[in-house]
């Protein structure tokens, strides 16, 4: 809760310059009160705003793939959709199947927004644009991102339905196995920044190289792999293609929310998508900068601009994933995790650690130092897919 | 009969499931799957018995959706029964019609004009392409997929249907066959419109190809999944490309050589593992071979009539006697068998539906996959409900 740059340009100021303007005529521990509440308010109105054109953009876009021009009835291009699923969703019955625990039925929605709205704390939006500046920031991002296993399963084991247990079953199998690589590929960062804090991570991936090219983590050969498991990991977390177990649509109707109608189910959508959100947001914090401008004569265009564009570009990324590629099976998604993305990320480590070491060496040294990064990232990488592909292939066709 | 030589089924060991069933494993659990399910495609149910993820038991249910098809057709005229084979598998229309055509016209001693008989191997094998582009798409929806490679295949789906609809006046329930002909000429336009999408239809299966065949996920999922050995699916009495998909080079096209088949050169795919993988990938390359078919059809069509305005149709009173008509359909062998006692409805009347005899081996197949490749499974036998349940 800083007063946020002073020699910065008026875009840049402008969200410090309104909060300023509406408390600054309370008293001091009233007013860091109020400026928390803002805090929170705007942060809860950006990113429902955010889910609400998240959902219309995902149909858009799928529409599009799949040569179907995507809802369009509902305003111009379709822009009331959202405004009309939310009715539609508030005015539906909510049913409790009566065999259903309905205090745990009622509960686990509840709880899964709350847990992933509460990543959203540490995540820095733009210059000194971050709710709590936590020390354990990211520590604390994956201990609040983690809790949400725990209300899937209570979906799944409250509703009473044989589907949504089975979904149950496999969520909390997939999100802990991917919590582990999640967790693993974040470390590097951390090695190199020497902070677990989030804005700190963002500051020590500001500057240029030659003048164009920033020093993001992303460029990094252990960056780029570590963020290639982050990724991957990240689209698991959400419970998204090609991982969407849980809900496998066409084997376990709608997974956990089978026996979830109305609101409720609008939570478990919103929550959902919140937690891909804030796990893209860690994304570009980790790994593209945070809310540095790619270019420094792009620097005039506000921070936070700059954290919704790398933000957007990613969740545009998790949507074309999911338009593109068919679902993996319960083993193979596991197999991925442990035997996959678990020693890539570890091994990553070492790359991570090589890099830091080498820091000094220049000249011809800094060849070699590229050339040992990228076998470091790239070679463990060709390894471990070559044994997972093992047995599967194209085939040749005789004819009769 | 057993076309290749293979060794009796009994001297293979069937699948070794055995369910662990104590205090450190806990209960099976038994899930009824359907009729209301997203992907049993229709109004069908599987009772799978679950051991974790694994399949241990399963058990198809159908008859949802009986009409009662065939003792209908009986107290119908011969022409009258001849739009209901329309809703049999009514992707396929045209090859039903067909293969019921092609009965009343052996009981009944009726010559098919030439035109014609080009004409019916034209929609059959478009049929076919139509077919199997939609299981392709189901097939991946089944696994997974989005949407996207089933909306890819609505779209070439959907040019077929419009060449349907301009001949016939319907997209799917054609009715158009007739006893010694077809009901409607096609014209020059047409004729020129269906070799502009034979044309086009190679680019479209390149595409899609090389979206999905490459796909590791793909291969993941179907390699190795769901195997059907060529004993089982020879003493099941499995048709079409699930049969050659097991690695039986066995094709009516061939073997009968009905219609003016043995007129085009075409070759029969075969698969070696008889696994979903083999099953998808037959069923593509069937469609570059029916691309092949359709363009030596389109070229040598003779002119000429259509239908013998003589060929009688309504009052249609065959002599007495019985005839089995079979033709390759899409799904595998349609065939219709025929009792006539001299009257004008068929004394008998009895369809032999490949969808339903392909359902059969459903849990051999399944026994020890996980619930999530049952489904892809189910989705490769290629089925519809309209044909299993009649």
């Amino acid at each position: 809760m800083s007063a946020g740059p002073t020699d910065a340009h008026l875009l840049e100021r402008a969200p410090f310059l309104l909060r300023d303007w509406l408390t600054h005529a309370l008293p001091e521990p009233l007013r860091w009160f109020a400026n928390t509440l803002i805090a929170i308010a705007a942060i809860l109105a950006i990113f429902g705003t955010l889910f609400a054109l998240l959902t219309l953009v995902e149909r858009k876009v799928l529409g599009r793939v799949q040569n179907r021009p995507g809802p369009n009835r509902t305003g111009w291009f379709g822009i009331l959709q959202p405004v009309a699923d939310g009715i539609k969703m508030l005015t539906k019955e909510d049913i409790v199947p009566r065999a259903a625990d309905p205090l745990l039925h009622f509960l686990a929605p509840v709880a899964l927004l709350g847990f992933s709205v509460l990543t959203f704390a540490v995540i820095p939006y733009g210059r000194d644009l971050v709710a709590v500046r936590l020390d354990a920031g990211v520590l604390y991002f994956f201990a609040a991102g983690s809790a949400t296993e725990l209300s899937i399963f209570m979906a799944g084991w409250s509703s009473n339905n044989k589907y949504a247990l089975v979904a149950a079953m496999r969520a909390l199998a997939q999100l802990i196995s991917y919590e582990l690589p999640l967790l693993l590929s974040a470390v590097p960062v951390v090695l190199a920044a020497g902070t677990l804090s989030a804005p700190d991570i963002v500051e020590s991936q500001g500057g240029f190289t030659w003048g164009f090219v920033p020093h993001w983590h992303v460029f990094t050969p252990w960056g780029a792999a570590a963020f290639l498991v982050f990724f991957i990991s990240a689209l698991s977390e959400s419970n998204r293609s090609p991982f969407d177990l849980p809900e496998a649509e066409s084997e376990l109707i709608a997974g956990h929310l089978t026996e979830y109608s109305g609101f409720k189910y609008a939570l478990f959508f919103m929550a959902e998508y919140f937690g891909m959100c804030s796990l893209c947001g860690m994304a570009v914090t980790l790994f593209l900068g945070g809310w540095q401008a790619p270019l420094a004569a792009l620097e005039f265009i506000p921070s936070y601009a700059w954290f919704a564009l790398k933000l957007c570009a990613l969740l545009l990324v998790f949507i074309w994933i999911r338009a593109t590629l068919p679902r993996l099976r319960m083993d193979q998604l596991t197999r991925f995790a442990w035997k996959f993305l678990v020693p890539l990320a570890l091994v990553n480590l070492a790359a991570s650690a090589f890099w830091s070491l080498s820091f000094g060496w220049a000249g011809p040294m800094q060849a070699l130092r590229w050339a040992i990064g990228i076998a470091l990232a790239v070679g463990p990488f060709v390894l471990l897919g070559r044994r997972l592909g093992a047995g599967i292939g194209p085939r040749t066709y005789r004819y009769a | 009969m057993n076309p290749s030589g293979l060794p009796p089924l009994a001297s293979l060991p069937g699948p070794q499931i055995r369910a662990v069933h104590d205090e450190l494993h806990g209960d099976l659990l038994e899930l009824s799957m359907g009729p209301h399910h997203p992907s049993t495609h229709g109004v069908f149910r599987m009772v799978v018995t679950l051991d974790g993820e694994t399949v241990v038991k399963l058990k198809p249910v159908f008859g949802y959706l009986h009409r009662n098809h065939e003792k209908i057709a009986e107290g119908a005229s011969y022409l009258g029964s001849m739009p209901y084979t329309d809703r049999l598998d009514y992707l396929c229309s045209m090859t039903n019609n067909w293969s019921y055509a092609l009965a009343v016209e052996r009981l009944a001693g009726q010559a098919v004009s030439e035109r014609a008989e080009y004409v019916r191997v034209i929609l059959a094998e478009l049929t076919r392409l139509l077919n199997h582009t939609c299981l392709a798409g189901f097939l991946l929806q089944d696994g997974g997929a989005s949407g996207t490679p089933l909306m890819y295949a609505f779209r070439e789906r959907e040019k077929i249907l419009d060449l349907f609809e301009s001949l016939s006046g319907s997209r799917m329930m054609c009715n158009y066959q007739r006893f010694g002909g077809c009901r409607a000429d096609p014209s020059p336009a047409w004729l020129d419109s269906a070799r502009a999408l034979v044309d086009g239809y190679g680019r479209f299966l390149d595409e899609y190809e090389a979206l999905l065949t490459g796909n590791e996920i793909l291969m993941a999922r179907t390699q190795g999944i769901g195997r059907l050995s060529p004993q089982l699916a020879v003493s099941a009495g499995v048709t079409g490309p699930m049969l050659r998909a097991a690695g039986v080079g066995y094709d009516i096209r061939k073997v009968d050589g009905y219609g003016f088949y043995p007129r085009f050169t075409f070759r029969v795919p075969i698969g070696a593992d008889g696994d979903t993988y083999d099953r998808y990938m037959v069923r593509i390359l069937e469609m570059r071979e029916s691309i092949g078919i359709l363009r030596q059809a389109l070229r040598d069509i003779p002119a000429g009539p259509i239908l013998d305005p003589k060929a009688k149709q309504r009052g249609l009173r065959p002599k007495a006697g019985e005839v089995y008509s079979r033709i390759e359909g899409p799904k595998g062998e349609i065939g219709f068998f025929l009792i006539s006692d001299g009257g004008p409805n068929p004394y008998r009347y009895r369809v032999r539906p490949p969808s339903l005899i392909n359902l059969t081996i459903l849990e051999d197949m399944c026994l020890g996959q996980s619930i999530a490749d049952s489904v892809v499974i189910l989705g490769s036998v290629d089925i519809v409900l309209g044909e299993v349940d009649r």
